[in-house]
C-alpha cells in the first residue's frame, strides 16, 4: 500500500492531474451543476465536454509542440499556420474544387509545406527554432491575408462543418479528433524509435550524431508534425465558425500550447516529454480560463492568473527553487520543534 | 578594400545600402517621396518602435531576448491616461512613475532569468501576458487624454525646410539613441554587455559582473519600453489595451534586418536604427502607391528577416572558421 502510494505520488502524472482535479474540484463549490452530463440529440453536453471541446484545437498544437520542445526547439508559427490553413480551405471550399477530400488534403499539405519550411530553417540552415520560426509567424499572417484577399471568407458546407460542429459516438468531432491523433502519435514515438532519437537529439545533439542519429532527419519531422498538428487545428476553427479570419484565427494560440508542454512538465531546453502530459496542461489551462469565467471574475483577470501560473510552474521546475523552498520549510519545522 | 571591412559591419552596410536604393527608388517612382518631409515623418511615425527596438538590442546582444515590451507600450499607454485623465495627475508627475513601472516590471523578469536560471523567452512571454492583463483590467476602452501639457509637447517642434516637421518624439528617439551609443560604445557596462552575448561563461571568468548586466538589460529593456509607450500615447493622444499587438516581432525585426546577431555578442545600435527605417519605409511605399495592401508589409518584412538571418548564418560561419 506505502509502495503503491509512493509510486503514484512520484510519478510524473501526479502533480498535473492533482492540478486538474483541483480546479474541477473548485467548480463544485462554485457552480454545483459542473458535472452535469446531458445526453441530447446523439451528443453528450456539459461543462466538462466543453472543456474539451474548446481546448481541443491547442490541445493538438501542444501534441506538435510538444515533440518540437523535445528536441530542444521551438514553433511560433503555429497560429500563422492555422490562419493559412483555415484560408485555404474556406477558399478552396467556395471554389469548384470543393470535394471534402481535396479540401481537408490541401489544408494539410499546407500545414506540411509550413513544417517543412520551418525543419529546414532549423535543421540545415541551423537557426535558432525561435527565430526560424519567428520568420513565418510575421510572414504567415500576411500570406494568409493575400490568399484571403483581405478579407474574412465564410462558407456553408455540411461536411467540412462536421470537423467542427459535428459528433462521433456522442463526442464531439474535434475531441474525437485530439483522441486519435494523440493515440497515433503516442503509437508513433513510443512503438518506434522515433521517440528515443527525439529525446536523444534533445539532450545532447551533438552526442546523437556521433551516435549514429540523423539529426537532420528527426528535427525536420518534428517540425513537419507540428505544422500538421496545427493545419488540423486550423481546420477545426475555421469549420466551427465556418469562415476564415486571417488577423484572429489562432492568435495567441502558440503561447497557449507552449504553456501546456511547459504546465505538463517538458523541460523547454528539450529531452524528455509526454504527449499526454502536454494534453493535460490543455485542459489545465482551459478548466482554469472555464473556472474564471463561470465564477464571475472579469475575464480580463484570466491572462492575470495565466501569467502568474507560468511563474509558479517556472519557478517550481527551477532547481534553485526547491532547494530554497525546501530550506524554508525545514527552517520552519525546526523553529516549531523548539 | 571590401575584404580588409570587419565583417561583422557588412550586415549593417548591405542594411544601409538596400535604405538608400529603396530611398531613391521610392524617389523616382512617386511624386514627393524623395522629400525630408518624408525622412522627418518615418523618425516621428516610427519613434515608439524605434526605442522599443533599442532597449530590445541591448536584450539580444547580451543573449537574451524579450518578448513582453508590445505589452508593455499598451500597459504604460493607458496607465498614462489613467493617471492623466481619471487620477487627474499632472503628465510631469505621471510619466515617470509610468517609466518606472516598465523599469520594475524588467527587474522582476532580470531577476527570474537569472536567479532561478529560467529561460529568457518564456519568462518574458509571462511578462507580456501580466502587462496586457494589467492594461486591460485598467481600461478596455481606449481612453483619449487631454491635457495642456501634452499638446506643448505635441506641438513642440523645429519646422525644417521642404514644410518637414522634426517632432517631440523624433527628438526623444535621436536623444534615447545617442544615450544607447554612448551606454555601449563608450562605458565599460556596454563592453560587459557584448562580453555577455558573446560567451556568457567566459565572460564570468574574466570578472563580468554577469548577473547585474543581465538583470540590467531587462531593466533597460522595460524602461525603454515604457518610454515607447509613453512616446506612443503623446502620438496618439491615448492610451488603448490593445495597442502595440505584435510589436515585440516589429522590434526583433528591425534589430535582425539592422544586422545585430540573435545569438548574441555582434550588433550595434545604428544598425537597428537603419532597420527600423527600413521597416518604416516599407511602409511608407505601400501607403504611397495605394494599390497594394498592408499585408504584403508582413511579408516583405518576413522575408527580408530571413534574408538577414542567412547572410548572418553565412557570416557567423566565416566568422566561426576565422577564430579556429
Amino acid at each position: 500500500m506505502n509502495k503503491l502510494f509512493h509510486q503514484i505520488t512520484h510519478s510524473r502524472l501526479y502533480w498535473p492531474v492533482m492540478a486538474l482535479l483541483l480546479i474541477l474540484l473548485a467548480n463544485l463549490f462554485i457552480s454545483p451543476g459542473f458535472f452535469e452530463l446531458e445526453f441530447r440529440d446523439g451528443r453528450v453536453y456539459g461543462s466538462l465536454v466543453d472543456i474539451l471541446n474548446r481546448g481541443a484545437p491547442v490541445a493538438l498544437l501542444a501534441i506538435g509542440m510538444s515533440l518540437v520542445i523535445a528536441t530542444g526547439g521551438v514553433d511560433l508559427s503555429v497560429g500563422a499556420v492555422i490562419a493559412i490553413t483555415g484560408a485555404v480551405c474556406a477558399n478552396l471550399l467556395n471554389s469548384s474544387a470543393d470535394s471534402l477530400f481535396i479540401v481537408i488534403s490541401l489544408g494539410l499539405f499546407a500545414g506540411l509545406v509550413a513544417g517543412f519550411i520551418n525543419g529546414s530553417l532549423v535543421s540545415f540552415l541551423g537557426i535558432q527554432p525561435i527565430v526560424a520560426t519567428l520568420v513565418l509567424m510575421v510572414a504567415g499572417r500576411g500570406i494568409a491575408q493575400l490568399i484571403n484577399n483581405g478579407q474574412i471568407i465564410t462558407f456553408s458546407h455540411e461536411g467540412f462543418a462536421f470537423l467542427g460542429v459535428g459528433s462521433v459516438l456522442g463526442l464531439p468531432t474535434p475531441v474525437v479528433i485530439v483522441l486519435v491523433v494523440l493515440a497515433a502519435l503516442h503509437c508513433l514515438v513510443r512503438f518506434t524509435a522515433l521517440g528515443l532519437f527525439i529525446e536523444a537529439v534533445g539532450c545532447n545533439p551533438r552526442a546523437s550524431h556521433l551516435a549514429g542519429v540523423h539529426v537532420n532527419a528527426v528535427k525536420l519531422s518534428v517540425y513537419c508534425i507540428s505544422g500538421l498538428c496545427a493545419a488540423l487545428a486550423g481546420m477545426i476553427i475555421t469549420a466551427d465558425i465556418q469562415g476564415a479570419d486571417a488577423n484572429n484565427a489562432g492568435l495567441w494560440l502558440e503561447l497557449d500550447a507552449i504553456l501546456a508542454v511547459v504546465i505538463g512538465g517538458s523541460a523547454l531546453t528539450g529531452g524528455r516529454f509526454s504527449l499526454l502530459l502536454s494534453v493535460i496542461g490543455v485542459l489545465i489551462i482551459q478548466a482554469l480560463g472555464t473556472t474564471i469565467l463561470v465564477s464571475g471574475i472579469a475575464p480580463q483577470y484570466n491572462l492575470l492568473i495565466k501569467s502568474l501560473v507560468i511563474v509558479a510552474v517556472l519557478l517550481l521546475q527551477a532547481p534553485l527553487f526547491k532547494q530554497q523552498f525546501k530550506q524554508q520549510l525545514s527552517g520552519l519545522v525546526r523553529r516549531r520543534a523548539a | 578594400m571590401i575584404l580588409r571591412l570587419n565583417p561583422r559591419l557588412l550586415p549593417v552596410l548591405v542594411t544601409a545600402i538596400l535604405l538608400v536604393l529603396l530611398f531613391v527608388a521610392g524617389a523616382i517612382r512617386f511624386d514627393g517621396f524623395g522629400s525630408l518631409r518624408v525622412v522627418m515623418n518615418l523618425f516621428t511615425d516610427n519613434a515608439f518602435l524605434g526605442i522599443t527596438a533599442i532597449g530590445m538590442t541591448f536584450v539580444i546582444l547580451s543573449g537574451g531576448i524579450d518578448l513582453s515590451v508590445g505589452a508593455v507600450i499598451a500597459f504604460s499607454s493607458v496607465l498614462c491616461a489613467v493617471l492623466i485623465e481619471q487620477q487627474g495627475w499632472h503628465p510631469l508627475l505621471a510619466i515617470p512613475v509610468v517609466i518606472g513601472c516598465g523599469a520594475l516590471l524588467g527587474l522582476v523578469m532580470g531577476m527570474l532569468i537569472h536567479c532561478y536560471n529560467m529561460q529568457a523567452f518564456i519568462v518574458t512571454l509571462a511578462g507580456m501576458f501580466f502587462a496586457r492583463a494589467l492594461a486591460t483590467i485598467l481600461s478596455e476602452q481606449s481612453i483619449p487624454i487631454e491635457h495642456g501639457f501634452y499638446d506643448a509637447v505635441n506641438n513642440f517642434g523645429i519646422m525644417l525646410p521642404g514644410r518637414a516637421w522634426l517632432g517631440s518624439g523624433a527628438m526623444i528617439f535621436f536623444l534615447v539613441f545617442l544615450l544607447a551609443i554612448w551606454l555601449l560604445h563608450y562605458t565599460r557596462t556596454g563592453g560587459f554587455i557584448y562580453a555577455l552575448g558573446g560567451n556568457a561563461a567566459s565572460s564570468a571568468l574574466m570578472g563580468v559582473p554577469v548577473g547585474r548586466t543581465r538583470v540590467l538589460v531587462y531593466v533597460l529593456s522595460g524602461t525603454l519600453a515604457a518610454t515607447g509607450g509613453v512616446v506612443y500615447s503623446f502620438y496618439t493622444a491615448s492610451g488603448y489595451a490593445l495597442s502595440g499587438i505584435g510589436l515585440e516581432l516589429d522590434a526583433i525585426a528591425a534589430v535582425v534586418i539592422g544586422g545585430t546577431l540573435l545569438s548574441g555578442g555582434i550588433g550595434y545600435v545604428h544598425g537597428t536604427l537603419l532597420g527600423v527605417l527600413i521597416m518604416g519605409l516599407i511602409q511608407t511605399w505601400i501607403s504611397f502607391d495605394g494599390t497594394l495592401n498592408s499585408w504584403w508589409t508582413k511579408i516583405v518584412i518576413g522575408v527580408l528577416v530571413l534574408a538577414f538571418i542567412c547572410l548572418q548564418h553565412g557570416l557567423s560561419r566565416q566568422l566561426g572558421s576565422k577564430s579556429t
